[in-house]
């Protein structure tokens, strides 16, 4: 199932993120932007401190070297939409899936809440809703219609906007082109002060975005587990945030 | 055995006989109408000491029944799980359930294959515990759910929308392999019933006598139903060692199928499946241990079964140290930085407590019960079955929550509290269990009266010159 028997055609698509680390400043507002695009419940301090954050982007927070020449390095996790994903076998319901544009996809109204998924994660970006969402006003003024809000007992995770991408798909459709390379734009992507975010389709070869992943600087999280993500990392040069 | 039942019959008959063959139950003087009455007595006396132990059972289960509800209700939140720690104690103590049910078929299928008489008195206690073991064990994959009113869509059943479940996940294994196991343990148990149930209905009146005659199907006890019965036992005990070693291999799958350090192993299949045996004989001993002084069966469970169920408890203790130990050096060799994490969490960090209670509760058992003195005395035997479930117990707690805990992205590490709600509901299952069987054993004869009627056709005392041996025919 995992296996996308279209991701090596000529034509196909396969959404890719690339992250460069040498940019990230790990200001967060992509996770900010994520919230307010995606009507993420807000789970309070208490919970979150627990580890029941709902985030879709976590800023894993390094540190490196001994005091006082300490360096901060962030890196952010989102779900890297690997091609052999772990989470996807395990499922019992068929909650996720593989789509043909090399997603991993998460139906909210299938899940049940067996959170085997988010087990087998090895990145564990799969976030589960502990209890019912409440949006507090003025939040509540500010959901985005094009997402639905998930309700408790339900595993989400980050689809890279895929409202978006279809909204896109769309309107270009309608137009008789294909979208423009850059012109599909993730909240993520849209908001990050440093340009550190980049979308695009990994199998068009002119695209920045395959153009990056093979830079020399380029890498995926845990290439031993061979789950073939779709987020590329950069991070070369020795910079100091 | 020391104390000796006030009925027990004195062998005054044989004064040359061998103090060790008195102690055998099959050779046991007594008529047939002097077991049924001694099986079925004891049933009948429902004291105040029974009514107040289902009193507080009972209380235990309804309390947890009410923190079940307040789960739903309120949502998962309200149990301790966080992000890296999605199972906790639910998945612990199923994985301990589905282990106690192991005992009950390792005892009658294998042993009833291997043609081992000592088996005969223990056989239904050890069923029993199997169904009902199945029974709590199979709760927990529906109050793990989030969405538990759901629960239907992991049942392959034809809908408008085309919808399967999907057989690559090991929780559709589990579903299909833990029905299979409890529908076939059930009929197992039922199959070997039917004769003492028609024993029972022939010694009773009232609701009880209405009970019985359902339940023993018009058994009369003629030649061509006791050939069937044989026929159908046969074919059960062998159907049913595949399904025994099938549920636990798959129990484990749930954890090595996946990429999380710690689960991903080979050897996990293997390694439950003796845990399971070994956890279960424990329970198997500390029950029959606990029914024999509540319910006055030492004429039947006598120190030769509890000698012969040590020995067992004793081999399976030492297979499951050579699994756990032919995992743990490779894991440790393999020096992969998380695993070793993980190690040195459990040999020396914040787990060190649970590995070393985990390891004493394992290992001290297994030196204890070398000696036959521990594995006759019923207060040492009881004490020592204990320990086991106690190390069985922390072994799952730390494979499922321990190894959560950590993964390869350190950011990611986090811990782990249970909640009122958890703790509850696992209260739930174990007084639920003890409320099943002590309820069980009022109803149902609890000492197969069939099977030990048999065999003691098989064993005579014959004299050759002046000893006297016991002599064992050949049946089937």
């Amino acid at each position: 199932m995992a296996k996308d028997a279209n991701q090596s055609v000529e034509g196909s698509i396969r959404w890719a993120l690339v992250v460069d680390l040498d940019r990230c400043t790990g200001c967060q507002a992509c996770v900010v932007a994520c919230h307010a695009e995606n009507n993420m419940q807000i789970v309070g301090e208490k919970e979150a401190a627990y580890g029941r954050w709902t985030h879709w982007i976590i800023i894993h927070r390094y540190w490196e070297g001994e005091y006082p020449n300490v360096k901060a390095r962030f890196m952010p996790v989102m779900c890297q939409q690997c091609t052999e994903a772990p989470c996807e076998p395990v499922c019992p319901v068929f909650a996720t899936y593989h789509n043909e544009e090399g997603l991993n996809a998460q139906i909210y109204n299938r899940c049940i809440g067996t959170r085997f998924c988010g087990n087998a994660c090895p990145y564990k970006v799969r976030v589960y809703n502990w209890f019912r969402p409440e949006f507090p006003e003025p939040l509540a003024e500010q959901l985005n219609p094009d997402v639905s809000i998930r309700t408790r007992g339900i595993i989400e995770k980050c689809t890279f906007c895929i409202q978006r991408i279809r909204r896109t798909e769309i309107d270009a459709r309608a137009e008789g082109r294909s979208p423009a390379d850059g012109e599909i734009q993730p909240a993520c992507v849209q908001t990050c002060p440093t340009s550190a975010l980049l979308f695009g389709d990994l199998n068009d070869p002119d695209s920045r975005v395959s153009q990056l992943a093979h830079s020399h600087r380029s890498f995926r999280l845990l290439p031993e587990l061979g789950t073939d993500p779709g987020v590329i990392y950069l991070k070369g040069g020795e910079v100091n945030v | 055995m020391s104390e000796a039942s006030p009925n027990q019959p004195k062998h005054a008959n044989h004064p040359d006989q061998m103090p060790e063959f008195e102690e055998r139950l099959l050779l046991a003087e007594r008529k047939d109408w002097e077991i049924n009455e001694a099986v079925l007595q004891p049933m009948f006396k429902t004291g105040r000491g029974f009514w107040i132990l289902v009193a507080i059972l009972g209380a235990i289960v309804l309390w947890g029944l009410y923190a079940w509800g307040y789960l739903i209700y309120w949502g998962m939140g309200t149990s301790g799980k966080n992000r890296p720690v999605y199972w906790a104690l639910f998945i612990t103590t199923f994985v301990f359930w589905v282990g106690i049910s192991h005992a009950g078929t390792m005892i009658s299928a294998v042993l009833r294959l291997l043609k081992a008489d000592w088996r005969r008195p223990i056989t239904r206690g050890a069923e029993a515990m199997t169904a009902f073991a199945l029974l709590m064990a199979g709760l927990y994959p529906l109050i793990h759910l989030g969405r538990v009113w759901k629960f239907y869509w992991m049942i392959p059943y034809p809908n408008n929308r085309f919808m399967w479940p999907n057989f690559q996940s090991p929780l559709m294994w589990d579903l299909v392999a833990i029905f299979t196991y409890l529908i076939g343990s059930s009929l197992y148990l039922y199959l070997a019933l039917i004769p003492d149930m028609a024993m029972a209905r022939d010694y009773t009146d009232g609701w009880r006598f209405k009970l019985y005659r359902v339940l023993a199907l018009g058994w009369r006890g003629t030649e061509a139903e006791w050939h069937k019965l044989h026929r159908a036992l046969g074919i059960f005990s062998v159907a049913i060692i595949p399904i025994f070693l099938s549920v636990h291999s798959i129990v484990s799958w749930d954890f090595a199928v996946t990429v999380q350090p710690r689960w991903h192993s080979t050897i996990f299949a293997p390694y439950f499946v003796i845990g399971a045996v070994y956890s279960g004989l424990s329970a198997l001993a500390s029950i029959l241990i606990i029914v024999r002084r509540s319910m006055r069966l030492q004429e039947f469970l006598r120190s030769e079964h509890f000698d012969s169920l040590g020995k067992l408890v004793l081999v399976a203790g030492m297979a499951w140290v050579y699994f756990w130990f032919a995992g743990f050096i490779v894991e440790w060799y393999g020096n992969e930085p998380i695993v070793r994490e993980l190690i040195h969490e459990e040999v020396s960090g914040r787990l060190a407590p649970f590995f070393y209670l985990q390891m004493s509760a394992n290992v001290i058992p297994i030196i204890l019960l070398v000696f036959k003195r521990i594995r006759t005395t019923p207060v040492l035997l009881l004490g020592t079955t204990l320990l086991v479930n106690v190390g069985m117990f922390t072994e799952r707690a730390l494979i499922v929550i321990g190894s959560l805990q950590r993964n390869d992205l350190p950011f990611n590490w986090g811990s782990y509290r249970p909640t009122w709600v958890e703790i509850s509901i696992v209260a739930m299952t174990f007084a639920g269990f003890a409320l099943l069987y002590t309820l069980f054993s009022r109803i149902i004869p609890f000492v197969p009266v069939w099977e030990i009627k048999e065999g003691r056709l098989r064993y005579t005392l014959r004299r050759i010159g002046r000893l006297l041996v016991p002599t064992a025919a050949e049946m089937e």
